[in-house]
């Protein structure tokens, strides 16, 4: 902003104190008010301006000192004038916006990951730790915070206004959203998509703390297993390291070192492996097939919730190398191959 | 005045016994017979642009999941019976071809002519409808009506069926539910609107029996032609994109 | 009337005065000569009692929201009952009372008369659309009487497909009826405009009001399909559960969003064109005027049609549209912004030089003017994107688009009905009580709307029952204002009903009005024109009335 900070804290702290202005409390929450200060000046300028027209108009001209109508035909200066100038600050507020928007929901490279399962009614944060919370989320000052969010039935959506970031949440694919907060401090989460009965039940509080006091929580907060060990632990589980081995000759691709490669498919495109694909690899395989490889895959839909979707993806997002997976292979006590396609299936 | 329970009569139901200028189908809002026959007209195409939208949005919604899941729609599509599909395309075409005749009739005052058309236009599309029912049923056999009966055998094990085809993984036949509910949606659309038009060509052929379309007013005649020829259109649209996705000669 | 006056009203003497002994009122009698009418005055009079009934339901709706928010706590009624309150009032307000309110009672009535015509090109279609219009209405009542729905008027799904038992489908079916109401009065509008014009009368000569209601029906006639096609995917989604819009199925819930969406953008401005139309033709009477840049206006409203068409994925600019979409959408947006203000600045210039009166359709128009120009620019707010982000699916949201709707579109509906009112019934109504309702209403209405935009921009998500403590006192003041703004909504009812049987006797043309409507009797023949009209003047040539007056009072002499 071209205000100086000082008078823009000062001005921010006045308008939270008169209980009319949310705290900003996240590093973009200054960019999106400056923009609201900048609408609100256009509007109040040409609510003015039209005021000013209406009641000046209307004063001058009323019948009384004004008794006959002079008929105008028009003025083409003045339709472009009002065409022209409205035309151009509604395009600044486009870019301005558009920026704006590229600015929330990319993030940056270094955000740490957390994942949001949002279901009726209420939101699980999963760290990638293994910490688990219900309508709460915990957060240090600081970083920046990637939120990769998915529903299990209808729209949701994720709102922190004090951090003036929102995204819906969605069944079937993810969706992220970034932040990065700056004062410790609670903070309202709100569930901002209609979703049933208790939509208005479905608030929690954002945390935001200094990075010690966040580590002693995570320490505090731990389950044991982090989301990535769970994962693997899954992936045994459910028999994927039998084809996934990592082996030269194996039925499934090497999936070590996979994440945010790009990957040739047999249909002949090329995709970036990133949570998306991921997750739609595990529940729709025979439409992610690798180039080089048949379409043995079998389908987890149905087999597998979004929380271990999850897991899964953590697991693979990590994964440098083959050494657990075959590790697992040896204790795992049958050698038997994945479940082939059942004859005469009904879904 | 009678209000007639169907949209596009709104011409048929002109037809008073005023004795006015030039018909007695003469409405008095309207200045000239030209002026009534053009707004009927015009009117009768609006209405067509409304359907074109109505339509519109399952052809949006086929083009989108095709896109998506092509060989899923690939292989349900192939269940599809394309003899049947062309017949019934044929004889849709032969229909429309005898409401075009009918409109020559009714303009050169040739009652028995108008009468014989609009019959057989009624015949031929009773005989789409008969074709698509027989269609239907079929579907209902093999449980591929989408909803909680749906069976997606046929495609995970075509050679337990005896078909040719090459499996499909579950997770692909599951798309094929897709596939046949907007077949059902589109064609069942279709087929209602086709019904509607019978029940007009009903009442327009009592009508024309009765003289009333071949002392000068055609007006009815010829923009049910149009509703008429506009089903035609989209079932021509219909039948390729459904029935004929990457047909080979097996 | 002298000339220093400040009404331009001017009745004929009331002692002598009566209501003309024909007219469309008092030319047939008998319930069924109404219920079988082809009449379009007699069918917009029928459609005004309807939606005024739908109107109260559907307000009755808010009082009760406004009744809940009064405290933080979901006290009132539970939790699945406000969800329907807040349903059935969007249901009702949308589909029943604002698309047809101006076209199909002062559209009705009035297009064909300001165009010279007898009637509309197609009587009967007319009278099937009220009765689509009331059987669509039955379909709704029903739902409601069974014991309402609750998906929101959004229907979004896959909430409103597999999640909830409520009477989706009969709501689906109502509106999808209400739907073809609407399309086939916008295609009889379209026909007319087009074929029925009187001789001399060329589109350039048309009222204002003509173009706003043709453009409006450009969209009835080619956005409402779209809805119908999507509702009937719904109810086929929840009785036969085809998957076009559930993911476990492979189905896409945002393809519903972008069908919905796709009529339902444009349906705004069916809305709120018809409203504009009647803005300007009382602008110009009240200020003695033609309307300023006519041409511009005109071309204003059509552009407004056809930009409506492109901006609908700017209601899901959070919900997983692509970076290149979302910039498209919103760009298309700002533009389609221009065209109103065109016409915000096109009507206040008509002021100027102009001789203007405060008669109770002008005040409506007045604040329609402001009230249209802050939820105007609050939508610019919506428009963009990184905005957007922070003000989506809250207060702001609905703040925004009741500005728009009730600030903007109501108003103008009773500036309509106020400026038609002696043509329609031949009574004027009683000017004093009719200033102090527009008054409260205004009042009214900014106290129960401002501190909703505040309570957006703090968060305050949009559908919720129950709230953060410190969000109360400006929900405290939002619900005074609700109910200033109800007995501001209640007094036309009443006085409007008294003025039938108490109203001073109008005359022709108590507003010394232009327009072809003016120059016939009040309340007018049903054939309207004794011969038809030869037009050989421009829309609001105030120097041909002064002519006309003349000759007429030195012929009568």
């Amino acid at each position: 902003m071209h205000i100086s900070p000082v008078l823009w804290q000062f001005l921010v702290k006045w308008l939270n104190a008169s209980a009319l202005f949310p705290r900003e409390a996240s590093t973009i929450a200054p960019y999106a008010d400056a923009l609201y200060f900048f609408l609100l000046l256009i509007t109040v300028v040409g609510l003015s301006v039209v005021g000013a027209l209406i009641f000046g108009f209307a004063i001058r001209y009323r019948k009384e000192k004004h008794p006959v109508a002079v008929q105008v035909e028009g003025s083409t200066l003045l339709e472009a004038t009002w065409t022209i100038i409205p035309l151009a600050l509604f395009l600044i507020c486009f870019v301005w916006g558009a920026l704006l928007y590229f600015r929330i929901y990319n993030p940056p490279t270094n955000a740490m990951n957390i994942y949001v399962v949002g279901k009726q009614w209420m939101w699980k944060a999963e760290h990638q730790g293994g910490q688990h919370e219900i309508n709460a989320l915990h957060v240090p000052v600081g970083r920046p915070v990637q939120l990769t969010m998915i529903s299990q039935d209808v729209f949701h959506s994720f709102s922190v206004p004090d951090f003036r970031i929102k995204r819906e949440v969605i069944p079937g694919r993810y969706s992220t959203v970034w932040f990065q907060a700056t004062t410790p401090g609670t903070y309202h989460l709100f569930c901002t998509q209609y979703c049933g009965t208790n939509h208005s039940q479905m608030i929690g509080e954002v945390t935001a703390m200094t990075p010690d006091d966040f580590q002693k929580w995570l320490q505090a907060s731990t389950s044991g297993m982090s989301l990535a060990q769970n994962g693997e632990r899954l992936f045994a589980s459910m028999g994927c390291n039998a084809c996934h081995t990592g082996t030269a000759g194996s039925r499934g691709p090497n999936l070590a070192g996979v994440y945010g490669s790009k990957l040739q498919l047999t249909n002949g495109s090329e995709v970036l492996v990133n949570d998306a694909y991921l997750r739609d690899a595990i529940l729709n395989p025979s439409e992610h097939v690798t180039a080089g490889y048949s379409p043995i895959m079998p389908t987890y839909q149905g087999q597998v919730s979004e929380d271990g979707l999850i897991d899964l993806v953590e697991y693979i997002k990590g994964l440098n190398s083959n050494y657990r997976i075959q590790q697992t292979l040896v204790t795992s006590q049958s050698d038997q191959t994945a479940p082939t396609t059942p004859a005469g299936v009904k879904p | 005045m009678i209000v007639d329970t169907h949209p596009h009569t709104h011409e048929t139901a002109h037809a008073e016994e005023h004795a006015h200028v030039a018909l007695p189908q003469h409405r008095h809002h309207f200045e000239t017979q030209e002026q009534q026959r053009e707004a009927g007209t015009f009117g009768m195409w609006l209405f067509l642009l409304t359907e074109i939208m109505f339509f519109g949005g399952l052809f949006f919604s086929y083009l989108l999941y095709r896109n998506w899941y092509y060989d899923a729609f690939v292989v349900a599509s192939n269940q599809l019976s394309v003899p049947l599909g062309g017949a019934n395309t044929a004889i849709l075409i032969t229909s429309g071809f005898c409401m075009a005749l009918g409109v020559w009739a009714a303009e050169v005052r040739k009652k028995g002519l108008l009468v014989l058309t609009l019959i057989l236009t009624m015949l031929f599309g009773i005989a789409f409808i008969g074709v698509k029912a027989d269609e239907y049923h079929e579907k209902w056999e093999k449980h591929h009506i989408p909803g909680d009966h749906f069976d997606v055998s046929e495609f995970v094990n075509p050679h337990a069926y005896g078909l040719k085809e090459e499996p499909l993984p579950p997770d692909q036949a599951a798309h094929t539910q897709i596939f046949f509910s907007l077949y059902f949606a589109m064609t069942g659309l279709h087929a209602l609107h086709m019904i509607i038009g019978l029940g007009i060509l009903v009442w327009l052929t009592i009508r024309a029996q009765r003289g009333d379309f071949t002392a000068g007013y055609v007006a009815p005649i010829e923009n049910f032609a149009l509703y008429w020829h506009f089903v035609d259109i989209v079932w021509l649209f219909l039948f390729p994109l459904l029935y004929l996705i990457n047909r080979h000669p097996v | 009337m002298s000339a220093t006056s400040s009404t331009i009203v001017n009745l004929p003497d009331q002692k002598t005065a009566r209501l003309p002994k024909r007219s469309y009122l008092n030319n047939e009698d008998g319930l069924l000569s109404w219920l079988l009418t082809g009449d379009h005055k007699r069918i917009a009079i029928m459609y005004l009692i309807s939606i005024t009934f739908f109107f109260f339901i559907g307000g009755a709706f808010a009082g009760l929201i406004r009744l809940e928010l009064l405290t933080p706590q979901p006290d009132l009624v539970a939790s699945d009952t406000y969800n329907k309150f807040f349903s059935m009032h969007g249901i009702i307000m949308v589909f029943l009372f604002l698309v047809p309110s101006v076209p199909a009672t002062l559209g009705n009535f009035l297009i064909p008369i300001m165009i010279g015509a007898k009637d509309l090109a197609f009587p009967k279609v007319n009278l099937l659309s009220w009765y689509l219009y009331w059987l669509g209405g039955l379909f709704t009542l029903a739902a409601l009487v069974l014991g309402g729905v609750d998906t929101g008027w959004t229907f979004t799904t896959p909430l409103s497909t597999h999640y909830l038992n409520t009477h989706v489908v009969t709501a689906a079916v109502g509106i999808f009826i209400i739907g073809f109401s609407s399309i086939f009065t916008g295609l009889n509008f379209i026909v007319t405009i087009h074929r029925m014009r009187a001789p001399g009368m060329t589109w350039f000569r048309m009222p204002l009001f003509i173009w706003s209601n043709y453009a409006a029906s450009l969209l009835m006639v080619l956005g409402t399909p779209v809805l119908a096609i999507t509702l009937v995917l719904v109810a086929l989604e929840r009785t036969i559960g085809i998957g076009v819009f559930d993911p476990t199925k492979g189905g896409d819930p945002l393809l519903f969003q972008h069908l919905f969406w796709f009529y339902s953008h444009p349906a705004v401005y069916i809305m709120i064109l018809p409203g504009m139309g009647v803005i300007s033709e009382v602008i110009s009477t009240f200020s003695r005027k033609r309307v300023f840049g006519y041409t511009a206006v005109a071309f204003s409203s059509v552009a407004i049609a056809l930009f409506g068409f492109f901006v609908w994925a700017h209601h899901m600019f959070i919900m997983g549209v692509s970076n290149y979409s979302a910039l498209v959408f919103s760009l298309l947006t700002m533009l389609v912004a221009v065209p109103s203000a065109i016409k915000i600045f096109n009507w206040a210039f008509t002021l100027q030089k102009g001789s203007i009166t405060f008669e109770t359709p002008m005040l409506y128009a007045f604040g329609f003017m402001g009230l249209f120009t802050i939820g105007g620019m609050t939508g610019v707010f919506l428009g963009a994107l990184g905005m957007d982000i922070h003000l989506t699916e809250t207060y702001f949201i609905v703040a925004h688009f009741h500005f728009v709707m009730v600030g903007g579109m109501l108003m103008a509906f009773l500036s309509g009905i106020h400026f038609w009112w002696p043509k329609m019934t031949g009574r004027m109504y009683p000017e004093s009580l009719s200033k102090l309702a527009a008054v409260t209403t205004f009042i009214g209405f900014n106290l129960t709307f401002l501190p909703q935009f505040i309570l957006g921009y703090l968060g305050m998500p949009r559908r919720y029952h129950a709230y953060p403590p410190e969000f109360q006192v400006l929900n405290v003041l939002s619900t005074a204002g609700a109910t200033v703004l109800g007995v501001g909504y209640m007094l036309p009812l009443l006085y409007l009903g008294w003025s039938l049987r108490y109203g001073a006797i109008a005359g022709n043309n108590p507003w010394q009005a232009t327009g072809l409507e003016w120059q016939i009797q009040s309340p007018p023949l049903t054939e309207n024109f004794i011969e038809v009209p030869i037009v050989d003047h421009e829309a609001y040539d105030y120097e041909w009335l002064a002519h006309k007056t003349e000759q007429e009072v030195t012929t009568v002499g």
